[in-house]
């Protein structure tokens, strides 16, 4: 692998973390990790339960700080107060249970938080909203996401498991401008469903974003990664890529029972 | 799309057989109470519907409407205080076409507008048990004299007590409430002492029922021992006067007296809890007001003025000077059960 | 419809489905109903006197309810309502007797229950406590101030402007009060920040999921402050349209108008568990209590069915929206 990349250019890094440690009290959630998410690319990261996964995307979204260590984004420290922080940064998240108003309908929860307002007084003195304009951008982002939704107007509620993750993931790829983490997007989907949101995932990679993908399920990582970040006892066992090494390898450095 | 026709068309077929239910119901209630155009409608707007004693005036009211022929229609406030449910009640009379409104108004001075607007349409209406302020914005009366009725009982604690140095109790309704302040006045006048009297020991709101008494009784007996005269705003109040009286061992050394005639009461004055009370006739005041707009509707005469409809002291220890009659004529007479 | 083929064009959906689909179809075929019911039974009840006494009636409540519905559409409840509209009568009568100025009177007195209604937000947003509790408690305590403020009585309130709510004006024949009006205006700005403004999204979306409003960047806690705010300043509003029902300012008065809020709510299609529902419906709620009251009298009949078919109505209202809920 390090003989893969010396020889090309190094690529652009978007995020990355540096030697960063979490504990709390005597625990030790992160001891030193390092992360790195190259432009264009889906990084998977993998790892046994309290491995540190989610610690490790919490410090990265700004739902947590760290004990020390450092975060760059684009190259430049930041140091996030809150998830909001991070969004305003160009950081989008998925959350494992998609943060929707099931009620609502798609194109308002696809703007929740974000709603656009008429132009002129309507907008500036009413306060009105701009229905028709989220409903346009709604159905634009999903198809150019190529994701089919019966219609626009149906309530969250109304929609199937992958289809609310799917407004979800819309939702992220169209407002994240630098990135996209997702937190295990398939674990509630049957086959033919994560099959979709794996599309999806692609699309938003098509359109030049780096994903982060947390997932516990191998045979989809190794699908769609283009690199796997691998988590062990609050570090980084090793980076591999599908190419490289197989599924039972990586389960292998994930148990520390090998090495990369 | 199919999803959400699914969901409305089983949301409709559930409200539809919501809705047939309900018409099935009304249709029943409907046959039962469906008036017709030309009978004369007499309403009937008293303040609860939980009191014994406006059950007893609604009772009444109903059998003798129907000896005169007349179709009464009964509303009342949803709880003591409900101006709003009066004032709609009567609107909705005034609708319904009534000839005449008998009504019991929770509060003298929020019913006048109505009531003034129920007149100018040509409808009689008459205050029953609790008159207006002023007592002319209705046509007329028919009311137990509740002040009068507060001097008996009054008279009759001071009477009974003899020489014995008075430390009293006021256990009052809800504040401000006419019949209230008749009644509280009217006692300490038959008592002989003016409010605010060093021998009056304090005064808790009972809201005239039982639970409240008592627990309004219990703190004035932790806060003056001494009290041995006890006024109550009624029967029930008493009732949870006695209680107190007896958990502190003074059942015996208390005058206490009530206002009311409710069978409990008067129960009560048998067994020996109650001292006395004062006994009104409900039933009195109903049927004279259906009679009254069975005339109005027949010949045009309205009644006009106050109308006492009486109130007697019953106790089995009269006193002298004060006419009194005894628990067997009492019970005979009584209202509830 | 042909899902075999294609997926259906991406249109607006038509009236018929919007009028169909709409929460309120439902409560507006049974306001529908009674009406026709009661207009069979006694023809005075069309007469435009009484239609226009049953929107008189339905004033007080109905105005209430639209706080309630805010309330009620962020998963909480509000049983001060009644006790916070009591308040701003007694003020502002209490004030006018005192020779003050009417138009301040009222304007302090509807700032007072902004102000209880500020409080009950407060503790319901910034100390966590749940909304039932905290009226309750408000309810408790408004209790014993009324009482205290007015002395234990009911007293009179005569004032041109207090009860110019009450005046009539005549609309093509039919005799509306300026309470009427204001009942309708304040309906339809209300409806239009629900609807029509960020405001109103955010509503629904912390009732339908307080922790995705969280996630999404909406400041939840400020946001449950506003609207218990509003809440109260339109009991405030409420009070002015009772002193202009009934010239009269009375502790003991609206003791059921927490009860009878929430009930024209419930009938009206909106979820007790939040984020579901609308104005429109709690109107039509309203107006069914209403008619069934006004209706019944008129047709002779014991108005106690009144309370049997409401309790009826709010049983299926609920059913159906536990229904709707668990499908989904």
């Amino acid at each position: 692998m390090s003989f893969e990349t010396n020889t090309e250019t190094p690529p652009h890094v978007v995020l990355e973390a540096r030697n960063v440690v979490k504990t709390y009290g005597h625990v030790t959630a992160l001891a030193g990790v390092d992360f790195e998410l190259r432009a264009g690319e889906i990084l998977a990261v993998v790892g046994d339960n309290g491995a540190g996964k989610s610690t490790l995307i919490k410090a990265l979204t700004g739902a947590l700080h760290p004990t020390s260590g450092e975060i760059l984004l684009d190259g430049a420290p930041v140091h996030f107060r809150g998830p909001l922080d991070a969004r305003h940064a160009g950081i989008e998240t998925v959350y494992q249970d998609l943060a929707m108003a099931p009620a609502l309908d798609i194109a308002s929860n696809l703007f929740l938080g974000r709603e656009l307002r008429a132009p002129g007084i309507l907008g500036s003195i009413f306060r009105r909203l701009d229905k028709k304009r989220m409903r346009e951008e709604a159905r634009r982002a999903m198809s150019e996401l190529k994701f089919r939704l019966p219609s626009i107007d149906n309530a969250v509620e109304a929609l199937s498991g992958g289809q609310r993750q799917g407004v979800a993931v819309a939702r992220a790829a169209l407002f994240a401008r630098k990135l996209v983490i997702m937190d295990e997007p398939t674990a509630a989907l049957g086959v033919r469903e994560t099959g979709q949101v794996l599309e999806l995932i692609r699309s938003i990679r098509e359109r030049g974003l780096a994903v982060v993908l947390i997932s516990h399920n191998m045979p989809n990582v190794f699908d769609i990664a283009d690199r796997i970040h691998i988590m062990r006892l609050g570090r980084r066992a090793a980076v591999v890529t599908p190419k490289t090494h197989s599924m039972n390898d990586v389960v292998a450095i994930m148990t520390g029972a090998a090495t990369a | 799309m199919s999803f959400h026709r699914i969901r409305t068309s089983a949301r409709s077929k559930a409200l539809q057989a919501g809705i047939s239910a309900l018409g099935l119901m009304l249709g029943v209630a409907f046959g039962a109470g469906s008036a017709s155009a030309q009978e004369v409608i007499v309403g009937l707007v008293t303040k609860t519907e939980v009191n014994p004693f406006f059950a007893k005036m609604r009772q009444a009211a109903e059998a003798r409407a129907k000896e005169k022929g007349v179709k009464l229609i009964a509303r009342a406030g949803k709880f003591d205080g409900d101006n709003e449910g009066q004032v709609a009640a009567i609107e909705d009379l005034i609708s319904a076409g009534a000839k005449g409104i008998l009504v019991t108004p929770n509060n003298s001075s929020g019913m006048l507008d109505i009531i003034k607007k129920a007149r100018e349409a040509g409808v009689l209406v008459i205050a029953l048990d609790t008159a207006t302020d002023p007592a002319d914005a209705v046509d007329a009366t028919f009311a137990t004299d509740n002040f009068e009725a507060g001097v008996q009982q009054g008279t009759y604690a001071r009477k009974a007590m003899g020489d014995t140095k008075a430390v009293v109790a006021m256990l009052d309704g809800t504040p401000g409430g006419t019949v209230d302040t008749f009644r509280h006045d009217g006692y300490l006048k038959g008592f002989g002492i003016a409010e605010g009297d060093p021998s009056i020991a304090g005064a808790a709101i009972t809201n005239g029922a039982q639970d409240k008494g008592q627990v309004g009784m219990e703190n004035l007996l932790s806060k003056n021992g001494d009290i041995n005269a006890v006024y109550t705003i009624n029967e029930p109040a008493a009732a949870g006067a006695y209680a107190a009286l007896k958990s502190f061992g003074k059942e015996s050394d208390v005058m206490l007296t009530s206002i009311d005639g409710g069978c409990a009461g008067v129960r009560d004055v048998k067994d020996g809890k109650i001292a006395a009370t004062v006994m009104q006739f409900p039933y009195k005041m109903a049927s004279m007001g259906i009679d009254a707009v069975a005339e109005y509707a027949a010949t045009g005469k309205k009644p006009s003025g106050f109308v006492n409809t009486g109130s007697f002291l019953i106790t089995d220890k009269p006193v002298e000077g004060l006419e009194s009659k005894d628990t067997a004529w009492g019970l005979e007479n009584c209202w509830g059960d | 419809m042909n899902t075999a083929t294609a997926s259906p064009p991406e249109t607006s959906p038509s009236l018929k489905a919007r009028i169909i689909g709409a929460p309120s179809a439902g409560p507006l075929l049974v306001l529908i109903g009674f009406c026709v019911i009661f207009a069979l039974t006694n023809p005075r009840f069309l007469a435009t006197h009484n239609l226009s006494i049953i929107l008189q009636q339905t004033v007080i409540i109905g105005v209430l309810a639209i706080g309630q519905t805010l309330v009620i559409l962020t998963a909480g409840i509000d049983l001060a309502v009644g006790a916070i509209c009591v308040l701003g009568t007694i003020v502002a009568g209490k004030l006018v007797n005192l020779g003050y100025d009417p138009v301040l009177s009222m304007g302090f007195a509807v700032l007072v229950c902004t102000a209880a209604g500020l409080a009950a937000g407060g503790l319901v947003s910034g100390l966590r406590l749940p909304p039932f509790i905290v009226t309750l408690g408000i309810l408790g305590i408004l209790t014993a101030a009324l009482r205290l403020i007015s002395e234990g009585g009911a007293f009179a309130v005569r004032d041109p402007f207090l009860s110019w709510t009450g005046n009539t004006m005549k609309l093509g024949g039919f005799v509306l009060t300026y309470g009427v009006l204001i009942m309708f205006t304040l309906y339809a700005v209300v409806w239009y920040f629900l609807n029509q403004t960020k405001w109103g999204r955010h509503v629904y979306a912390i009732g339908n999921n307080p922790e995705a409003a969280r996630l999404v960047g909406i400041p939840v806690r400020r946001h449950l402050l506003s609207v218990y705010l509003v809440a109260g300043l339109i009991y405030g509003i409420a009070a002015w349209l009772a002193l202009g029902r009934i010239p009269n300012a009375d502790p003991n008065a609206m003791q059921t108008a927490n009860l009878d809020s929430i009930t024209a709510v419930v009938i009206g299609g909106t979820s007790l568990f939040g984020g579901r529902g609308g104005l429109i419906g709690t109107l039509i709620g309203a107006l069914i209590v209403g008619v069934l009251r006004n209706g019944l009298t008129l047709a002779g009949i014991d108005p106690l069915w009144q309370d049997l078919v409401t309790g009826i109505l709010v049983i299926i209202a609920v059913a159906l929206d536990q229904m709707s809920r668990r499908r989904n």
